[in-house]
């Protein structure tokens, strides 16, 4: 259970995250702040509590791994991970910029605290079925945390990588899917519906929880139960929206990747510190 | 580097998959961080017995390919030292962009083998009979490919990448190899074997064209041709300075491979001569087409992989020579 300054704590946190990346968003003038705003919840408390991580040894052997197998939120890790210490938060304005080590998709060779290297939707799903047999075959106490999309569900390999991690056992293997209901084109129930995502997943040999993707202390709980399952990996379905936290990306007919003028930076910005505001009353 | 070519080049006894097993078993047991991975194929890869001694670190995921190749990747993530295998086309062209990025552009350590190169698919057919995917392969930066042609370069390849850190493809024969090397032979990558010398004409050979090369110089020896023959083990990194070499001292080149002749063995020499040493220079391989069903012996027929074409080729090429 959280207490109630650790819920502030991590509701400031999100918050911060979706600031920072704004900052790097209008600084470039685009980038995909729909899927970075909508996992912005999650990750706060990935880094802010559950995850066993060292900043100052970011390879730490026994650590707990992070793969976002969707690679474009790589602009909301590395908020995370500047606002917890791992590089400088002005690094986060070089996002995208010739050279940079903070590409749009994650790559965990330029970045300190990227666990993998993603981008081709699917892919993360098998690689971090790989990290967390190889942690197992290792004997080691961790785990393995993996963020999909829901459009990305549409790809074959997610569900390949599902079959056989359920069939492995892997309760080291914890997934998230960040269902805010929008893929590149526009709603998933017109382009290719989901029907029940955890009901899929339960098929698959998974334990599945349905939960409110906003919602810091839900996300907790949630992690907390999946790690009580064992023999089985668990899947956290995330009723989440694309772009939380700006009203206008919210709202925006397409808000996968949107371009963002430096007045509408600094409205967001203006929108979220508010709301940094409300979680401090 | 001392490989010694053997004069009595018969077909061997062992298969080229035992071998590899024994080779993956060798190293398992003297390190802990060997894995293996299936996509049920594992009895056709000759890996049982590897699944018998070593069943935690075998991972047969089934049939999907592309989540083979990725959670390969992720366990080399983790320290371990994968090696992954199915046959040619489902470890290359349908797991394509799982090695390109999951693997390659990820920098992962990887070790994936596709079996049954080219006409040795035989009466698995043309859905199974990879004819292209050494030209998949060398599109990807930094990968290294082998194809080795007897035991005694399998195992000897097999070990030694087992060190280095990397992707790597190996084009692996399944079943029997014509012997090419004596037992103890061994073999640097990147380095190509000269089986033959002569200075008027240079036949490069990889996989099982290298006794039909062979087969060839014999040939052209009774005419009074002398041909070098070069084994071009390694198609990734080529071997440049042999091929400058070759060139400069034969002035005449002829490559031979069971692959189409784009984007292949021949490709890769051509473009080492284009820019180097320009020499007239002629291709044997499968002339961009799809593959069929059919014993090996035909296919070979069908698809030119023949001393005889070789020897055709020797003879077009040395035409052209003179004439410059």
């Amino acid at each position: 259970m959280l207490n109630e300054e650790k819920i502030k704590e991590l509701k400031k946190f999100a918050i911060n995250i979706r600031i920072e990346s704004m900052k790097a968003f209008g600084n470039l003038g685009f980038g995909h702040v729909g899927g970075s705003f909508s996992i912005a919840d999650t990750l706060a408390v990935l880094y802010g509590d559950v995850m066993k991580v060292d900043p100052k040894n970011p390879k730490w052997e026994d650590r707990d791994w992070l793969i976002s197998s969707k690679g474009h939120a790589g602009p909301a890790i590395y908020a995370a991970l500047a606002l917890k210490g791992y590089f400088p938060l002005e690094v986060l304005m070089t996002l995208n910029k010739p050279g940079t080590r903070l590409p749009s998709h994650c790559d965990k060779n330029l970045t300190v605290g990227v666990d993998m290297t993603t981008g081709s939707l699917g892919q993360g799903s098998s690689l971090a079925v790989g990290v967390a047999l190889g942690h197992k075959l290792d004997r080691r106490n961790n785990y393995t945390y993996l963020i999909l999309g829901d459009g990305e569900l549409q790809e074959g390999q997610i569900w390949e990588a599902a079959s056989y991690a359920a069939h492995a056992g892997l309760d080291n293997l914890i997934a998230f899917v960040d269902y805010n209901k929008k893929q590149l084109d526009g709603f998933l129930v017109d382009i290719n519906k989901p029907f029940s995502i955890s009901g899929k997943f339960t098929s698959f040999g998974w334990h599945a929880q349905d939960i409110d993707g906003h919602n810091v202390e839900s996300i907790y709980n949630a992690i907390e139960e999946a790690k009580r399952i064992k023999g089985k990996p668990s899947v956290i379905v995330l009723d989440t929206i694309k772009g939380k936290g700006w009203k206008y990306c919210e709202t925006a007919a397409s808000n996968h990747h949107v371009t963002v003028s430096k007045e509408q930076m600094e409205e967001a910005i203006e929108e979220l510190k508010k709301q940094l505001e409300e979680v401090m009353i | 580097m001392t490989a010694i070519p053997t004069k009595n080049r018969i077909e061997e006894d062992k298969e080229m998959r035992v071998a590899y097993c024994e080779a993956l078993m060798d190293l398992a047991s003297e390190n802990e961080n060997i894995v293996v991975l299936d996509a049920d194929l594992m009895s056709s890869m000759g890996m049982v017995p590897f699944s018998k001694k070593y069943p935690e670190r075998t991972f047969n995921v089934g049939v999907q390919e592309a989540n083979m190749i990725g959670v390969a990747a992720g366990l080399s993530a983790t320290g371990k030292i994968p090696y992954a295998h199915t046959f040619g086309p489902f470890a290359s062209r349908r797991c394509f962009d799982q090695i390109f990025l999951s693997c390659g552009y990820a920098k992962n350590n990887v070790r994936i083998t596709g079996s049954d190169p080219g006409v040795t698919a035989a009466f698995n057919g043309g859905t199974h009979m990879p004819f292209e995917d050494i030209g998949l392969m060398r599109n990807i930066p930094d990968i290294t490919i082998l194809e080795p042609v007897d035991t005694t370069m399998l195992t000897d390849l097999i070990k030694q990448i087992a060190a280095p850190f990397g992707v790597f493809y190996i084009r692996l024969l399944r079943k029997n190899a014509i012997k090419i090397y004596e037992e103890g032979s061994t073999f640097e990558i990147g380095k190509a074997v000269k089986l033959l010398d002569g200075d008027d004409v240079t036949i490069v050979a990889t996989g099982i064209m290298v006794d039909e090369a062979l087969k060839a110089a014999e040939e052209l020896n009774k005419k009074g041709i002398f041909a070098r023959v070069l084994n071009m083990f390694t198609i990734k990194p080529i071997d440049k300075e042999a091929i400058i070499k070759a060139a400069r001292e034969t002035k005449a080149i002829v490559t031979c491979e069971n692959h189409n002749i784009i984007n292949g063995l021949g490709s890769a020499v051509a473009e080492v001569i284009v820019e180097n040493y320009p020499i007239p220079m002629e291709r044997v391989g499968v002339n961009d087409l799809f593959g069929e069903v059919g014993p090996e012996s035909y296919l070979r027929g069908r698809f030119n992989l023949t001393k005889e074409e070789i020897v055709k080729k020797v003879e077009v090429v040395l035409k052209r020579k003179e004439r410059r």
